[in-house]
């Protein structure tokens, strides 16, 4: 019975799905929005990535909820798992598998090179496709593998909280500075635009960008390790 | 040439949507909703992704291969891809929490059925 109802379920959303994409015609050409977003981003901002110039500037208060959102999370995940670390720390025969052979010698290798990618995604936000939030998850990634290849690594959350909150209101006073100096809050005009395509240019959009991405790899790695426990 | 790149693009996601609410409709154990979850989740920012493309479009990255003045021709829409970040994040955060519930829950209850869960039922 059960499972009629929810076979019927999945089915009529299909059903509908099927109309969604049954109706669809592939776009010929993008919105007068898009079109404004593709001619605006490379003349004002400087920026050849149009996707990070959107998130950066002209959705920049969006991206700092963004932010707060994470932060929260991270803040959640800590209340709802952090107590408990010191009972399961002292419970004998709970010490962590040995990884094999093949984690912690291929962790060896990659583990600089994830960071080092991180750092380029990082840094290359505003000129290929990359941008803080996806450097900030490579580098997490690295953390988890680090966690698992070393299992009693121990991360230092003051260092990385401290390192995030003055992110974070770096970020903040950026955004601050733009409405002084420039046009609105999170304005990236408030560094010289400089030389089309190269790494230092676009404003305070690579400044953010490397902000963002300092942020969220503190932010996630920290989650990552709460979940550990 | 077959069938649109959009096309694909949006069955694959609608897809991937359909057995995400599947595995949430029909699993007891608390990690394979999760799971389902973020199937549901990821089959529906394929879809929005690919409600951005227009035909023959390239990345909205200007280099030599896309001059400044065809950007507005050949790039494909970038206001999907730029929201979709936002939807990847907010997703990331709800699997995180669901994740952290789900722990509390074993700690509790030493099982991960939701079946063990009846009290709040009304």
């Amino acid at each position: 019975m059960k499972a009629a109802s929810s076979l019927l379920a999945v089915l009529l959303f299909g059903a509908v799905f099927a109309g969604i994409v049954g109706g669809y015609g592939e776009r010929e050409s993008v919105s007068a929005l898009a079109e404004q977003y593709l001619a605006m981003v490379p003349r004002e901002l400087g920026a050849p990535n149009v996707v990070t110039g959107i998130l950066i500037t002209y959705r920049g208060f969006d991206t700092l909820g963004e932010v707060a959102v994470l932060f929260m999370v991270a803040a959640g995940v800590g209340v709802l798992l952090g107590g408990k670390d010191t009972t399961t720390a002292s419970e004998p025969g709970r010490e962590p598998r040995r990884p094999s052979e093949l984690v912690g010698n291929g962790a060896e290798i990659t583990l600089p090179l994830i960071f080092l990618f991180g750092a380029y995604v990082i840094k290359n936000g505003h000129l290929s496709a990359g941008g803080g939030f996806q450097g900030g998850a490579v580098v997490a990634s690295g953390t988890m593998l680090l966690m698992l290849a070393l299992p009693a690594t121990k991360l230092n959350h003051g260092f990385l909280g401290v390192t995030e909150s003055l992110a974070g209101v770096v970020y903040v006073g950026i955004g601050i500075l733009g409405l002084v100096f420039a046009a609105g809050f999170l304005d990236s005009h408030i560094l010289p635009l400089g030389e089309f395509g190269t790494l230092i240019s676009a404003g305070a959009i690579p400044v953010i960008s490397a902000l963002l991405g300092v942020k969220v790899g503190a932010e996630l790695s920290v989650i990552i390790d709460r979940f550990r426990n | 040439m077959g069938l649109p790149v959009s096309t694909l693009l949006m069955t694959t996601g609608f897809l991937l949507v359909l057995i995400g609410m599947w595995g949430i409709l029909r699993h007891r154990n608390i990690l394979r909703i999760i799971i389902g979850f973020g199937l549901f989740d990821t089959g529906l920012h394929i879809v929005m992704v690919a409600t951005g493309y227009i035909t023959g479009g390239t990345a909205p990255i200007i280099d030599t291969a896309l001059g400044i003045e065809q950007a507005t021709t050949r790039a494909v829409d970038p206001v999907p891809s730029a929201l979709v970040v936002t939807a990847i994040v907010i997703g990331f955060s709800v699997t995180a929490i669901m994740l952290a519930f789900a722990i509390r829950i074993h700690d509790a209850r030493k099982t991960l059925s939701i079946d063990a869960l009846t009290e709040s039922k009304w």
